[in-house]
């Protein structure tokens, strides 16, 4: 406010910077109607100026698919700008993990994407493997339950996309059907790893522990039950006028957008580019398993759907390849310097060491009772130097930047997380479109925010 | 912990780790003094610490960045163990000599091309070439990012068009290098990954932006200057994005705490992670 | 007794304390605030496995005016505490707030810069559920437990007294690090 105006107010707005004066009213122009001359009023003000309002999708948004803030710019229903803002769940998991030993790293990691927390736990695990150096030292059997546990969370995974995707778009019966479907692949995580999310399970140097008495059967049980409830699914939603309405030609993301912005996983094979980490880097043996890339040409909403669902169905095929070529094993390296030292069993008070181990430990060999006790406390020391170790998470490529300075703790661990890079297009998916479209082409992304942010 | 208070061993080799080897510092090796303002040292200035290879494998060349002191992080009197004097150096890999096998010398000849075609020598834009766990990774002077990371999209023999984004990493002892930002390259066409590192020090964190080669490091960019404080020249809007807009500090860097409360429990309280008395 | 085996049958009597508890009760509207590991876990409980339609619950309502309890499913950054606190006050009276999962109830495996060690520190909170991420079944007993306390809740002039006496014991509470003494 300039000093002419401030002294011309009265001595009590004098202290006040916001008060209104008589030419400057707070609430924008100000129009005096003295009666039956609103028709002059508003001819005087002339065509309409182009309204631009800024609407905040806040992050508490049913729609927003986790605490995503979405900001657009609107000009009616049309979103002219949008522009995200993130880090509403970040948690300091990087740096966090730079406290903990190698193997506590994985429960921090774990946590990250928390739909697929097998993947980062496994990318994790492969890196350090890779910076032991270690890695054709992995029993066969851990490796190949590694990857039934990585396929199997896909199909979780994609079903909460496709079940949080119905719910955004109004198709709630989508939901109950997609959760409904992930008890059963939960059932059996709860199973093999005791947990139903955030498993901790596979480790450095190999897996936690052996699959338990039953876990083949009821594994083949899903494959059973399965198929038959996609297809429900894929009953419910492949035709349905309404959601292909709703989902067709909507977030369109082409190749060269995709390949500018990152963008991996399924939108990335959308656009028709068959790029699957697992058969063009394959890690953990994925290239002795069969199946297919599943790609469409859309590169829209409806396209990622479809894919999601073909993805489903080509991981049950490895799902009961890998049940196919499980041969009794350990299931952790057998360097005993590096293997996770515990053998965990069933007692009468609950989940705990196993009354045989702790024998051993105890009363037979003084060695391994030093190992345990090193290992758990003081960690294992990887030597000096970086990887990147990327692996195809459901949502693209999830890569792990591990460095290390020859110490028993990460010195720094960064995480490429598909859905942080993924969530950048979506500005280029949805300028244009109408606020609705905007829920669905996020939906179609499916980006997770705990692996945004971490 | 403090910040030098962890340790570490004398290692450049690529074989298992082995618990509690403590391999004194060779002789002849001189702890790093700080570089000519404004620029990272010459690698002949650095105290370089060679390891033999054991089995004929090409082995990179390691570098001391820092030292840890004690094993507990305790300083002063708290630790009567005896672990409390010693120093281990921390050394991490830096170069390998050509050769370095398989398609790592194609690349970087074709690279060494692209630039020589632009009128950039050799040494004026790459630091050195390490080739260590399989993976190839270029230390480029910061300058010359961006000629770098536009031949490496453009040329046919290159055509690494996927940024897997770039990450920050703080080495505070390492004086006029404390700042790496790494940048991972995917190469669809060809089916290969390299890494770009590109160094700056604390004091001048400066780093041209390749927002303009590789649009998907925005947001990357924006992460790694919030974390560390990496200030990325020519990005469009390099603002935070993890953390509050206003938050002071960069809390990935090193001299930046954890951040954590002390744990009440029933009559006790113990500290947060990065204060606890741990193996380091 | 009394005056009810006067009445014409059909007549119920009983205070408009319980009915108003009752109605609560049964028909606790949940408010979104699903945030991370433990939202789908929430999310699992709404499914069709662990129903919470039969608590009345299933409707978990976007906007919090219409809505009565809060549950702050998973960790709370500190950029997201003052969307808490906004959305906390946002709701109408009574409201009340189940920190589900560690890092809700305090800080959890993450004791660091960036969460907020405990959303009590933002929000008062009526049930804290411990778990990473607590089952749906233990989400359902946290529920039930917080109906019990709706059923005990004092109404109008009784409720003000019963604020009152809960303030004072938690002023005079001894703090946690305090307490000694074994099996406490």
């Amino acid at each position: 406010m300039s000093t002419d105006e401030r002294s011309s107010q009265g001595p009590h707005r004098r202290a006040d910077p916001y008060a209104a004066t008589d030419s400057e009213p707070t609430e924008g122009t100000v129009f005096t109607a003295t009666g039956q001359d609103w028709d002059d009023i508003v001819r005087s003000i002339g065509p309409a100026p182009e309204e631009r309002i800024v609407v905040n999708m806040g992050p508490q948004h049913p729609s927003t698919h986790g605490v995503l803030r979405l900001i657009l710019e609107l000009e009616g229903e049309t979103v002219t700008e949008l522009r995200c803002g993130i880090g509403y769940l970040h948690t300091g998991i990087e740096k966090n993990m730079e406290f903990r030993t190698w193997t506590q790293g994985v429960t921090f990691c774990t946590r990250m994407d928390y739909l697929s927390p097998f993947y980062n736990e496994a990318a994790y695990c492969l890196a350090v493997e890779r910076l032991l150096g270690v890695t054709d030292e992995i029993p066969d059997r851990a490796t190949v339950i590694r990857v039934l546990l990585m396929e199997l969370n896909r199909i979780s995974s994609h079903l909460v996309a496709l079940a949080t995707a119905g719910m955004e778009l109004g198709a709630l019966t989508v939901m109950t059907f997609g959760f409904r479907e992930r008890e059963l692949v939960l059932d059996v995580f709860e199973m093999i790893t005791g947990l139903r999310m955030n498993h901790a399970f596979i480790r450095p140097g190999g897996l936690a522990q052996d699959l338990p008495p039953g876990a083949v059967e009821k594994v083949r049980d899903l494959l059973d039950l399965m198929p038959k409830r996609l297809r429900d699914i894929r009953l419910l939603l492949d035709d349905n006028p309404i959601f292909r309405l709703r989902t067709e030609g909507i977030g369109y993301l082409d190749l060269a957008a995709c390949m500018s912005l990152g963008v991996s996983g399924p939108p990335l094979r959308s656009t028709g580019l068959p790029w699957d980490l697992r058969k063009s880097q394959p890690y953990c043996g994925y290239e002795t398993y069969e199946f297919a890339v599943q790609t469409q040409t859309t590169c829209d909403a409806y396209g990622r759907y479809l894919i999601r669902m073909a993805e489903m169905e080509e991981s049950l095929k490895i799902v009961e390849q890998c049940l196919d070529r499980l041969v009794p094993g350990p299931v952790m390296i057998a360097d005993r310097k590096i293997a996770w030292p515990a053998q965990l069993a069933l007692g009468g008070d609950g989940l705990g060491n196993s009354l045989d181990h702790i024998r051993h430990i105890m009363s037979e060999s003084m060695e391994a009772l030093i190992h345990h006790f090193k290992l758990v406390t003081e960690g294992f020391r990887v030597p000096s130097g970086q990887v990147y170790s990327a692996i195809e998470s459901p949502r693209g490529e999830l890569g792990v930047h591990l460095v290390s300075d020859g110490g028993t703790r990460p010195y720094r661990a960064h995480f490429r997380d598909p859905s942080f890079t993924n969530l950048q297009a979506v500005a280029a998916a949805c300028e244009g479109s109408m606020i609705s479209d905007v829920v669905a082409a996020v939906a179609s992304l499916d980006p997770v925010m705990g692996g945004v942010d971490r | 912990m403090t910040i030098d208070g962890s340790h570490g061993q004398v290692d450049g080799t690529t074989d298992a780790g082995r618990p509690d080897d403590d391999v004194p510092a060779p002789p002849g090796v001189v702890t790093p003094g700080p570089g000519p303002e404004g620029e990272s040292p010459a690698r002949e200035d650095r105290a370089i610490v060679t390891v033999p290879g054991d089995d004929g494998r090409v082995e990179p060349i390691a570098e001391v960045v820092g030292t840890k002191t004690g094993m507990f992080g305790i300083d002063g009197t708290g630790d009567t163990s005896g672990y409390g004097g010693l120093v281990r150096t921390i050394a991490m890999p830096r170069a390998t000599r050509a050769p370095y096998g398989g398609w790592f010398d194609a690349t970087a000849e074709s690279l060494g091309n692209a630039l020589a075609a632009g009128g950039i020598a050799w040494d004026d834009a790459i630091e050195s070439v390490l080739v260590d766990r399989g993976e190839l990774t270029f230390f480029v002077r910061r300058h010359a990012l961006l000629d770098v990371c536009r031949r490496l999209r453009d040329e046919a023999e290159l055509r690494y068009e996927f940024c897997a984004g770039v990450s920050g990493v703080h080495f505070p002892q390492d004086s006029g290098r404390e700042l790496h930002a790494v940048y991972h390259l995917l190469s669809i066409t060809h089916n290969r990954r390299i890494r770009l590192v590109a160094t700056c020090p604390d004091a001048d964190p400066h780093v041209p932006s390749v927002v303009s080669v590789y649009p998907t490091n925005d947001w990357h960019e924006r992460e790694t200057f919030d974390f560390f404080g990496i200030v990325f020249d020519g990005h469009p809007a390099l603002t935070r994005i993890q953390m509050p807009d206003d938050w002071p500090g960069h809390p990935q860097r090193k001299d930046y705490p954890l951040g954590g409360i002390p744990v009440e429990y029933k009559g006790a309280s113990i500290p947060p992670p990065d204060q606890r008395r741990a193996y380091s | 007794m009394g005056i009810e085996e006067k009445l014409p049958s059909g007549f119920l009597l009983t205070t408009v304390e319980k009915m108003a508890n009752e109605a609560h009760r049964a028909s606790l509207w949940p408010a979104t605030f699903g945030l991370a590991c433990c939202a789908i876990e929430m999310m699992s409980s709404g499914g069709p496995r662990y129903d919470l339609a039969r608590f009345g619950m299933e409707v978990f309502r976007a906007s919090p005016r219409q809505a009565d309890l809060m549950i702050v499913a998973g960790r709370v950054s500190q950029k997201m505490a003052p969307v808490l606190r906004q959305i906390y006050d946002q709701m109408a009276n009574p409201k009340w707030v189940i920190s589900m999962g560690v890092c809700a109830s305090s800080g959890g495996m993450f004791n660091n810069y960036a969460i907020v060690q405990g959303v009590d520190h933002v929000v008062p909170v009526d049930i804290y559920l411990p778990g990473c991420p607590p089952r749906p079944e233990m989400l359902i007993n946290a529920i039930m437990e917080l109906h019990e306390d709706i059923r005990n809740r004092k109404i109008g002039a009784h409720r003000r007294v019963e604020v009152g006496e809960r303030e004072q014991l938690a002023l005079t509470a001894v703090p946690t690090s305090d307490q000694r003494g074994l099996l406490q």
